[in-house]
């Protein structure tokens, strides 16, 4: 692994450059301003809102800033609420180029894109030139997240994943898995593995706060295909999505932004704070993986058993399938066939040993399927959160 | 306690009182779980469950040696675990079917 080395000693696999339109009224343009240039790195973040909003701010200053991300470009609309000073600023003094673009002020859609793939041939020539460094696996953090699950998820993919995430832990990397919304029934369990007595009853508190959001909205994290798959119930549901924690001591909890401290594994609780305010806590996976890589995910293991498709803009995203039905209909989308186990063509072990190699290739540049094919999705919308807790995080 | 010796069915708990069909069934398909051997009356995809034994009404529905909702009737040696007879002590299922009734609710 040959990383590229970032000003705050971060390493990155990749480097790509984004832009990030400030409000729903820009994205047209910072789409444009991205089009000629998708097959070269260039990748599309942004939010929809015009009212200012601390997590998103937070969110889009650490994407900005991930150590996959080479330079950043803002488009703004004008008028909107969001600080695009602050957020230029907080780039810039990392050393990345990093510019805005007010449409109001440039003069127009036309010229706004005109302006923006012109810095963007200077930018790609500067990125470019960012100095390398020996990347070792410790250097890692590996977010998972799972969509689209049926019942093979949970005895296939998920506790592969669970494998490879002991594998990681045990080489010095740092391992996210998140949804507190689809740990509903695993909340007792989960504390028992607790790296630190009082880190206990935040793991579970952290679990009812998702049920408690989850029963005000009436509905849980549970889609009609989980059913038809199989899944009966969201504790069902639940206990499958658990297993790709894997069995390592839970070192503590991160939010949204959190980036880990050491080495280990952390839980990511990606349910917004306070009253239930802001609908459904993630309204696709789309944005469970944003919120892994601005933790600084490098790389998202997504397992999925009906079959999703999706990439993500910023850190790639191995696929791995648990059905082997699934894998069959779309196995030109997956990078893992974990639906073998099933067939008695590999163990668990085996998967968990073939999902840490694909890390390591992909850390060192080998494409994912979904890279290949384009897929760069990004979604964020409101949230807010309080800060974390004293017991949360290691001392 | 039975032992399943179907392998197309997969135990993955000792306290399991469910199993998960490991290679889609189709209807008159005969599965052995312990003593009794049951002709499935329904297609059962993979990644479905079946009762590992007789389940009474109110019982936990055990999986991965925990408990994953309670029987809402009794459930029958080898017949299919799913949400007509299985349902969550969390929140409920949104089914396909509810989506018409949520269309109803919300949209009247």
């Amino acid at each position: 692994m040959n990383g590229y080395l970032r000003s705050d000693g971060r390493k990155g696999i990749r480097n790509i450059t984004v832009v990030v339109y400030l409000v729903e009224c820009a994205h047209h343009v910072a789409r444009e301003v991205v089009f000629p240039f998708r097959e070269q790195g260039v990748h599309l973040l942004g939010f929809p809102g015009c009212y200012p909003n601390a997590y998103a701010h937070r969110m889009l200053k650490q994407l900005c800033t991930h150590p996959n991300v080479g330079a950043a470009l803002l488009v703004s609309l004008g008028c909107e609420g969001f600080n695009r000073q602050n957020l230029l600023e907080d780039i810039r003094a990392t050393g990345r180029p990093a510019d805005v673009l007010v449409i109001q002020d440039t003069g127009g859609t036309r010229r706004t894109i005109e302006q923006g793939r012109a810095w963007m041939a200077s930018a790609l020539e500067k990125t470019a030139a960012v100095p390398r460094a020996a990347m070792d696996v410790s250097d890692l953090v590996v977010g998972t997240v799972c969509g689209g699950s049926d019942a093979t998820s949970g005895i296939t993919a998920n506790p592969a994943v669970g494998r490879a995430f002991d594998l990681l832990v045990q080489s010095g990397a740092s391992v996210v898995f998140e949804e507190t919304g689809e740990l509903i029934g695993c909340e007792q369990i989960m504390a028992s593995r607790a790296a630190r007595p009082e880190l206990a009853p935040e793991l579970i508190a952290c679990v009812e706060k998702a049920g408690r959001y989850y029963t005000t909205l009436g509905h849980g994290s549970f889609a009609p295909g989980n059913a038809e798959g199989g899944l009966t119930t969201l504790e069902e549901k639940s206990m499958g999505a658990y297993s790709k924690s894997g069995n390592s001591p839970i070192s503590g909890i991160l939010k949204p932004g959190d980036v880990p401290p050491s080495a280990g594994l952390y839980l990511l609780d990606v349910v917004p704070d306070g009253e239930v305010r802001w609908g459904f806590p993630n309204i696709s996976d789309i944005q469970e993986i944003g919120e892994l890589i601005a933790c600084g995910s490098h790389v998202t293991l997504f397992t999925t058993g009906r079959g999703s498709v999706v990439g993500s803009a910023i850190s790639p995203v191995i696929k791995i399938c648990a059905n082997p039905e699934t894998y069959r209909r779309l196995s030109e989308d997956m990078d893992v066939n974990a639906g073998r186990i099933l067939e008695g063509a590999a163990t668990l072990d085996e998967v968990g040993h073939e999902i840490y190699d694909r890390i390591l290739r992909v850390a060192a540049g080998e494409k994912t399927a979904s890279e290949a094919m384009g897929h760069a999705e990004f979604s964020l919308v409101y949230k807010s959160f309080d800060p974390l807790g004293p017991a949360c995080l290691p001392r | 306690m039975t032992v399943s010796t179907d392998p197309r069915l997969l135990r993955l708990h000792p306290a399991d009182n469910v199993l998960t069909v490991i290679a889609t069934l189709e209807p008159g398909a005969r599965i052995h779980i312990g003593e009794a051997e049951i002709e499935v009356p329904v297609r059962l995809p993979l990644g479905h469950k079946v009762a590992a034994r007789a389940i009474a009404a109110g019982e936990k529905i055990v999986k991965y040696g925990a408990p994953i909702g309670s029987a809402s009737c009794a459930i029958a040696v080898g017949e299919h675990a799913h949400t007509h007879n299985v349902q969550s002590d969390y929140l409920p299922t949104f089914l396909r079917e509810d989506q018409t009734r949520y269309f109803a609710q919300h949209h009247a």
